[in-house]
This record gives structure tokens, sequence and C-alpha cells, in this order.
């Protein structure tokens, strides 16, 4: 028999002053069933309030306790450390909400009265049917995976392995980087942007605690918070990296010479064994078997011939490892669109349309022409540039009507390095100058001011070649008026889009993306960095086109709260998760697909009988498999079709 | 229909959004009638059928299902379910001859206090025009 | 052969009697049989449009009605102006119940939607390039073409499909069948000024000698397009802008159906060569 114990509380005069809380709780004695003692207090959450609960479970042997007071939002947790001070599991107490929803809302110290005493009866009813709950514990594995290899990757590598945890770093490309290795200088400050990464990329390679699987990709992932299982994939170098010293021989000798380079994005060309650039890591070169002679052919090997150290070895077969990890951190980043559906802008037609990270390359140190800004069409230093912003952002039609955030800030870099380097006049068509960032507004008008750059407020219907210039045709939405510029290059700010195979890598890890293919935060303003799988976080551009400061300190984020995980000696979670009856269940499987965090598995009985099972690392409990399952084979826990029942009895 | 009518109406709701509304609304004191009774539960996702045929044989003249707005639910899909299974309640319910306006759904978030309160008077007042729920309210012993 | 309904609309009877005289000679050479809308009215061209929405409606769905009942499903009206009216009022059909079932009343007709409109371009493209290539007598000569696709052809690409519409290839595609070289330029997609030939001449003038201007600084020899508007925009106003702008040399402008006559070997006044301002016979 329940024995329930109700406390009401008249919050001061929030809740006394229009509910008459010592007749609810005279009442609540006297006419509601199981309950054997109840009681009121000017402030229940007080220290003496919670003392009234902690002696009545001893005093009246309760086996349930109903607060009746503020908002469980508010209050559960306070109460339910006072009924474990008393003895009681803290899951048989239940909250009902005579503030917030009652005494606050209602103006009838009648209505409001009897209400509270109706709220109380549901509580008490549905108290009586609660069955104490203990947290579940989950075992972690020490050990973190950071997929992707960019700033935000290495940032939260280098954070999670500089707290004493082990990370295990998996990069897509021959070497880590990313894109903020492509840059030239940043804005606002200008510094260099691969003189403050290289030294990073360095740490990572020699940090005792990072492993680094570069050239390979994540196969598949099984498991759950704590205890995930990865599948790695290493792509065939054509290089034994245990005897390579990086001496670059092989890549002087290779006569395949013509490959665009995607480290200059398209602007310079590579050999077919190549190292991505000067200050890659690792610095081994790697082979690509779609243009090498020796894959294609069997014939040439001249790499292999010159190799003093014997490196070249020609392999096929992808290498497959597994690693156990207690956490995950997304940082795979972003693709830069390519603006073919912009026509009238000339890209592919007319050599001297690039796009902008083409001319970061060109005026890059480390590009194809050492940091001399050249034309492509004829290598004559341009005298005149226009920008254009928001190719492909902010355009329903034909790009994503998303902002990409950077463009502005870059366009104002470009047109202040294209000042600097080549003494060039920069024009530069814009919607709307977005500069939200400390220093942001300063560098803009930096450009405008001291370096001249011209500011058109409006868009570009056409560009096309006339002799040796090009002409940009728009409009002057500010004077409202065309404008007909003859300029040397046009530099298209393409928008920031997410990875081509983003929505594959999240499927793998089962978790949520937009439409655009964005990775989704858990909460777009309290949990950012979480996603909905548990022990899954998200690193920069990923999840959202942003900067490098933005992403540098989101990857620190998510790596603390990859740390949080990796602490605990074992994870306790909320017991409040769905349980499968074997002996209800007949295998239809309705609730694993309903089931958004894949908590549902499949378990063979002894007797050879097919049932599901719930994953308790995995549930998050929100009970869609229960009012899913026919049988009513499933339960949520403390919630229970029992327990809701009760509470819709007692109206 | 008298006055005197006070109906009883159950809500459902989800504990992130809806019932998190409802405080906001006590928070920002905005005064809706009293008939209201809710019941928390994790999602709207939760919500069994059979919840609402429950209420109704107890006796409610109204159930107001609410949960977060398409694309906002905590656990991301839970509140289509919700959708889906109400949209076939509701053609159960009017097959069965009860008025199709003592079921409502309503997508209410954690920011929409006034909402919440809005959505509480109007469905009172529509109630109180359906009058009592006779359909499928069970005898009790006194009648 | 394959049949295509044909609708000259009023141009191709009137100042494009040449685009209709050389289509209906290479089109039985490239297995095409154009079967003539019976009774045609006015696609609305120009005017309907601005006056009464459902009148630019009607217009239109009476001919799509009329080749639907032919049993033309697909229709091609080789003017750009009637292409635009009849897909555009076609998509807007075939998007709304509601309004197809409108139009049907006021048209006193029963159109289901089955037609397919095509332009010139979408028809020389659906024979194909290999077809073409093998009816050529008198090959192009590496004559340097800018090809010239005006505003309506292409556009609006949710109207007309197509993904191109800003740096288009298919008259390219068939200049090079031909023997020709297109070459690499600017404004195959300009405005030649159009409806305003008439009522702002100085617009017209200054728009189509910029088109003629960057033909001829990336080396074309002629202009092939299939406008009549444009036709006579750039051709029967060429004397007065090269006047105007001071230029000596003039660029002859064609139908693409009559630089195909040619390249097929029909003589030049069976095409009605003979019937433009700036002389084209020399070609």
């Amino acid at each position: 028999m329940a024995r329930i114990g109700v406390f009401v509380c008249w919050c001061g005069v929030n809740i006394a002053g229009t509910v008459d809380v010592e007749r609810v709780a005279e009442e609540a004695e006297e006419k509601i069933s199981n309950v054997v003692y109840a009681t009121d207090y000017k402030y229940m959450c007080s220290d003496p309030g919670q003392q009234i609960i902690v002696e009545a479970i001893k005093d009246h042997r309760l086996t349930g306790v109903v607060v009746a007071s503020c908002s469980p939002r508010m209050h559960e947790v306070t109460f339910q450390k006072a009924c474990l001070t008393g003895g009681l599991n803290p899951y048989c107490m239940e909250m009902a909400n005579i503030r917030e929803q009652d005494s606050w809302v209602h103006k009838d110290r009648e209505e409001a009265t009897a209400k509270a005493l109706e709220l109380i009866r549901m509580k008490v009813a549905k108290v009586s049917k609660l069955e104490p709950l203990f947290p579940i514990r989950v075992p972690v594995t020490k050990r973190a995976l950071v997929i992707g290899g960019g700033v935000a990757g290495i940032q939260a590598a280098l954070d999670i392995a500089d707290a004493n945890q082990e990370v295990v770093l998996v990069e897509k490309e021959p070497s880590i980087g990313g894109h903020m290795a492509q840059l030239d200088e940043t804005f606002p400050t200008l510094d260099c942007s691969q003189c403050i990464l290289t030294p990073k990329m360095v740490q990572v390679a020699q940090h005792e605690r990072i492993k680094l699987y570069s050239y390979a990709e994540v196969e598949s992932v099984s498991g759950y918070v704590g205890n995930f299982v990865v599948r790695i994939s290493k792509n065939p170098r054509g290089v034994d990296t245990e005897k390579c010293t990086g001496c670059g021989v092989c890549v002087e000798r290779c006569p395949v010479k013509k490959i665009p380079s995607e480290f200059n994005a398209g602007i310079g060309s590579r050999s077919a064994i190549y190292i991505p650039f000067p200050q890659a890591v690792p610095n081994w070169p790697v082979i690509d078997q779609e243009y090498c002679t020796y894959y294609k052919k069997k014939k040439c090997g001249l790499c292999q011939k010159e190799c003093a150290a014997g490196a070249v070895i020609f392999d096929t077969e992808p290498e497959f490892i597994e690693e156990a990890v207690g956490t995950i951190v997304v940082a795979t980043g972003y693709d830069p669109w390519e603006p073919v559906a912009y026509g009238e802008y000339g890209y592919g037609i007319y050599p001297d349309v690039v796009t902008s990270l083409q001319f970061e390359r060109m005026t890059s140190a480390s590009g194809p022409t050492s940091g001399v800004l050249k034309r492509p069409s004829d290598g004559e230093v341009p005298r005149e540039v226009a920008f254009i912003q928001c190719v492909g952002s902010r355009d329903n039609v034909k790009g994503y009507p998303y902002c990409s955030r950077i463009c502005c800030m870059y366009t104002a870099k470009h047109a202040i390095i294209a000042r600097h380097k080549a003494g060039a006049q920069s024009y530069v068509f814009y919607i709307d100058v977005r500069a939200g960032g400390k220093g942001y507004e300063e560098f803009i008008r930096r450009a405008q001011e001291e370096d001249g750059a011209r500011y058109i407020r409006g868009k570009v219907s056409r560009v096309y070649q006339d002799g040796k210039k090009l002409i940009v045709r728009g409009e002057d939405t500010l004077l409202g008026r065309p404008v007909e510029l003859r300029v040397d290059m046009v530099v298209l700010a393409s928008a920031v889009k997410a990875k081509s195979d983003a929505g594959k890598l999240a499927r793998k890890l089962n978790i949520a993306y937009d439409q655009y293919e964005f990775y989704t935060e858990a909460h777009p303003k309290l949990r950012p960095v979480d996603t909905n799988c548990a022990g899954i976080f998200l690193a920069g551009t990923c999840q959202a086109p942003k900067d490098i400061p933005d992403t540098v300190s989101q990857a620190s984020a998510a790596a603390s709260k990859a740390l949080a995980i990796l602490s605990a000696q074992e994870l306790t979670r909320e017991p409040l998760i769905s349980v499968v009856d074997p002996l209800k269940c007949n295998a239809c499987f309705s609730c694993r697909e309903v089931c958004t965090f894949n908590a549902i598995e499949e378990e063979t009985l002894r007797s050879g009988k097919k049932v599901s099972k719930v994953n308790p690392g995995l549930c998050l409990g929100c009970g869609a498999c229960v009012s899913a399952c026919r049988n009513g084979a499933l339960s949520l826990k403390g919630f229970t079709d029992d327990q809701i029942y009760a509470e819709v009895n007692a109206i | 229909m008298g006055e005197d009518f006070k109906p009883t109406i159950i809500g459902f709701v989800c504990n992130w959004c809806t019932y998190a509304g409802a405080d906001l609304a006590g928070t920002s004191r905005l005064e809706y009638p009293a008939n209201i009774r809710l019941i928390r539960l994790p999602c709207s996702g939760r919500i069994d059928p059979l919840f609402i045929f429950r209420a109704f044989l107890q006796g409610a003249d109204g159930v107001l299902v609410s949960g977060c707005h398409p694309g906002d639910c905590h656990y991301t899909t839970g509140n289509y379910y919700a959708k889906r299974r109400l949209a076939i309640i509701k053609r159960l319910l009017e097959y069965i001859g009860l008025e199709p306006g003592r079921l409502r759904l309503e997508w209410i978030s954690a920011s929409e206090g006034q909402r919440f309160a809005d959505v509480c008077k109007e469905f009172t007042a529509r109630i109180k025009e359906l009058g009592p729920q006779r359909r499928l309210r069970q005898r009790t012993a006194g009648e | 052969m394959i049949r295509f309904g044909y609708y000259p609309g009023c141009s191709l009877e009137s100042s494009a009697v040449e685009f209709d005289l050389s289509l209906r000679k290479v089109a039985p050479l490239l297995g095409i049989e154009l079967v003539e809308l019976p009774d045609w009215n006015c696609c609305g061209a120009s005017a309907a449009h601005s006056i009464n929405h459902l009148l630019s409606l009607a217009l239109p769905a009476r001919n799509l009605a009329i080749a639907e009942g032919e049993n033309l499903l697909e229709l091609m009206p080789p003017c750009s102006a009637c292409y635009s009216n009849l897909a555009k009022a076609n998509y807007e059909l075939l998007g709304s119940p509601g309004v197809l079932r409108q139009i049907n009343q006021l048209i006193e007709m029963n159109y289901q939607g089955r037609v397919r409109v095509l332009s010139i371009l979408e028809l020389l493209n659906s024979i194909g390039i290999e077809k073409i290539v093998s009816v050529v007598k008198n090959n192009l000569d590496g004559k340097k073409v800018a090809c010239y696709y005006g505003c309506l052809m292409l556009r609006p690409p949710k109207v007309t499909g197509r993904l191109d519409f800003e740096q288009p290839r298919g008259m390219d595609e068939v200049v090079r069948a031909l023997g020709g070289e297109p070459v690499s330029w600017g404004f195959k997609t300009e405005c030649c000024g159009a409806g305003f030939s008439m009522s702002k001449t100085e617009v017209v003038l200054k728009l189509c000698h910029d088109i003629l201007n960057n033909a001829r600084a990336n080396g074309a020899e002629l202009i092939a397009l299939a406008c009549p508007m444009c036709m006579s925009n750039l051709d029967m106003r060429q004397n007065a802008i090269l006047k105007r702008y001071g230029v000596k040399e003039s660029l002859p402008i064609l139908y693409i159906t009559e630089l195909m006559g040619l390249a097929l070997g029909f003589p030049p006044e069976e095409l009605g060569l003979n019937r433009h301002y700036i002389p084209v016979t020399t070609i």
C-alpha cells in the first residue's frame, strides 16, 4: 500500500495569496486516498522546508512524495535530493505545479484552490504507481575521435590531448591543415595564415597522445556514448610511410606534371606522386592512382626506381583499422561552391574570372605565383579588380538562401591585399556589408579609406570579355543607375557549402543535418556544439559557415564537452528510458522505425525468439517507441502507461 | 447551457516546449480560465491515442495536445508522430460521434506564454459552447 | 520523319518570311515533318500580357488546345516571342488546375495540358548533331559565327527548364555541325531592345550597337539568330546604327535556318536571303 506525503508550499504570498494552502493540505490528507500525511509551509524549498520532507519520510514511512509548489523545471532536483536525504528513492517524488500553472494565472481564490487540489490528486495517483529508479552507469573508453584535420579538428585534438586524454584524428586528405592552410593572410589582423597554423599542425604530428590517420576516412561507427567503435579505412598511399624520408625526389622525377592542384584551387598544377604543399603534415607523398602511369598502364615506375629508401610500393588495397573511443568530435569543414550556375559571370569561360579561394592562392607566397598577383590569362599584374560578393549566398534561385558569413570580410581583405601586393584599384559589389565581429567593421573601413576600395551596393548582371579587359556590368542601387567597369580581373566570393559527403557521414554517425547538409546542433542557443546523439560534438564549418575565430572557439568548446565525458570514470544517465518486455514483444520493430536515436536493437533470446531491446546508452527517453508499440511491450520509466492512466483517472 | 458549466480540460503536453510555455504564462502572470490540467510528458510523441480516449471516458470535456513546433522537437521527430496519430484519432472520434472541436492540437513553444494563455482561453470558450461531453463519459456511481 | 506541330505566328508570314521559307526547306532534309496548326491565332505577342493576364493565357491556350486536338503533342513556334508566350501559358496552365478550368471555359475548348512547347533550338538539338552533319553539302568552311540567342528563347529558366540560360551552347553546336566556327562572345543572351524599336529607337540603337560591336570584336563574320524581333532590330536598324556610331563594317545577320539552308545546299534566293537589309547573299 502506497503511503504518500503531500507538501504544500506557500511560496510566500505567491501561492498562498491565491490558493488557500492550509485548506488544500487539510483536504489532501482527508480526501485523497493513499495520502497519509499532508502539511503546508511558507517556503518548501528552504532548508527548514526540505527538513520537513526529510523528517516526514522517516516519521510516516512514506513511499512517495508530492510537493505542491512551483514548476518542476524550477526545483525538481532540490526536492529529489531532499527525498534522497530522507531515505526515499528520488524518482518516487513528483511536483504539482500550483504556482506557474495555478496561482499565477488564476485570480479566483475558490477556483485556484480547487484546481490545486485536483493537480495534487493527479500527482498522488501517479506517485502511487512510481517505482524506485537508479541512474544508469555506463563505462567510458578514454579516447576521443576527431574527424577532420582542419583548424577546427586540430584545435579540438590539441585541447583534448593537452588535457591528458588520447585522441585519434582522422583526415581525408593526405595532409592536415584544411582550408586555413590555403589562405594567405587572415582578417582582420592580416597575419599570415600558414605562419599561425603550421606550428599547430606540427604539434599535432608530434603529440604523444594524438594518433593521426591522414588520407583516411571513417567507414562506420557503432556503439554509443562512452563506447563507440569506429572503423577507419586508410586509403592506399602508394608509399610506405615507415620508410619514406620525405626527401621529395619522387615528386621531382614524376613525369605526369599537369594535374590541377587541389591545394592551389586548380590554379597551379602538381605531379601524380605529390606532397599537397611544402608544409604538409605528414610530409609523405601520396600517389594519385587516377593519373599515375604505373597504376594505369603498369609502366613508368620512375618514382620507385629513384627512391633511395625503397618506400614506393604501389599498393592498392585500403587498410582497415578499428578504434574504440568514448566520444567523437566532428570537424569536417566545408566545400567552396563552384559558381557554375552564374553563367552571366563567365566563370570557367574567361580565365580572369576566378573564385576567392583561387585569388587567395594567387596572392599566397606558397602559391603557384609565389605571392605575386598575376592574372591567369597572360600573367600581367592586374591594375583594376572587381569583387562580386554573395555569389551563391543569399540567393534562393541559383545558390543558397543563407549568408556565408565570411565573404564580406575576406573580400575586404582581398581588396587590401590587391592594393598592397599589386597596387590595384578594387571595386566591391555587395548587397550588405556584414561585419559583426571584433575589429571587423574597422577592417572594412580600412579597406575603403586607407586602401581605396570602392564599394558599390548592387548586383552584377553580366561579365564579358572585351579585348584584354573584362567588362563588369551592374547596378549601383544607391545612386539608382547602371554601372559599367573595365577591369583586369573579377573575383567571385562564392558561397560556403556543406561538404559534398556531409550527409553520408551524418548517416554513419546518426546525427541530424539540415536541408543544406550542415550538421544540426542539439539546441541553437544553449547546446550549440552538441548533436542529437549523445557523445558526439560539432566543431567548425560542418555545422554552419563561420570564420576562423568562431571555428576555433567552437572547437575548444567541443573539446571541453568531449573532455567532460572522458574525465568521468563512468557516465551516469537519467534512468527515464524505455525498456522492452521480451514476453510481450512480437518483433515487429515498429519501435525501431520511430526511434531517431538508433537506440532499438535486435536481441535473440535463448529460446531463439527475436525481440527488440533498448540500448540504455543511446535512449534519450522520448517515448515515441512506447506509443508505437502495438503489444504494449515497451514502457518508458517514469512515464509508464500505468502512471499516466493513474493521472488521467484522477480527474 | 448554463453559465455555471465548468468544463474539464486535459492537456497532454511535452516537457520541453509547451509545459515550459505554460510556465512562462505563469511567470508573465497571464490570466486564463482555471479549467485546464496539464499532464507532463517527455514528448508529444509519447502520447498514446488511448490516453485521449481515457481522458474523454473519464469525463474530460476537451483535450489539448501540444508540443514543440515542427522542426523544433527536442527529440527531432516526436511531434511529427504526434501529428500523424492525432489526424487519425480525430477522424475516429468524429466517427463515433464526438464533436471534432473537443480535441485540439497546437504547437506552443517555450517562448510562447502568451500563446498558451490565448489557446487556453479560446479552447475553454469553445468547449463551453459545445457543452458537457456526454458521448464517451462513463457513468459514475452517482448518476 | 518526325512530326512536329508548327505554329508560324504572325512574324513568319510578314517581316520574317525568310525564316519560314528557310525552315520549310531544311526541315524535310532533317527528317522533320512540320504540320502547320489549322486556324491558329495570335499568341498575344507583346501586348496581351501587359493588358489582361487572362487574355495572355487564353490566346496561347487556344493554340495549345488545337494542337492537342490534332494530336500534335510537340509544338514548335520558331519565333522566340511566340515560343515564350506559348511555353509560359502552358507552364501556368499545367501548374494550376483552377486556371486551366477557367481558361477552358473562356476558350470553350477542353485543353488537357498534354502539349509540350519546343523552341527551335530544342527542336534542332533533339534531331541530333550527327543528323545535321550527315546532310551538310556546302560546309561553312570555318566561317566565324556569333550565335545570338536573345532574351526569350531560354528564359525564364523555370519555364524553359534550361540550366544554361546565361551561357547557352545549343546553337553553337549546330553551327559547328554546319562546319562553321562559333565564336566565344559575351552578348549571347543580351537584350536587343525588342519592343522599344518604335518608341525608343535610341535605346535600341545603343543596345544593338553593343551586340554588333562585341560580336565583331570577337572575330565574328556574321550573326546567327532565331528571333524575328532580334532580326529586325539588328538587320533593319543596322545602317542607322553604323551611321550613328560611325562604324564602317556591316555585319550580316542570318536566321539559323537560313545558315542551315546554305550549308544544306539551297540557293540563297530560295531561302529568302535577298530579303535582308544588310546583304547576306555573298556568304
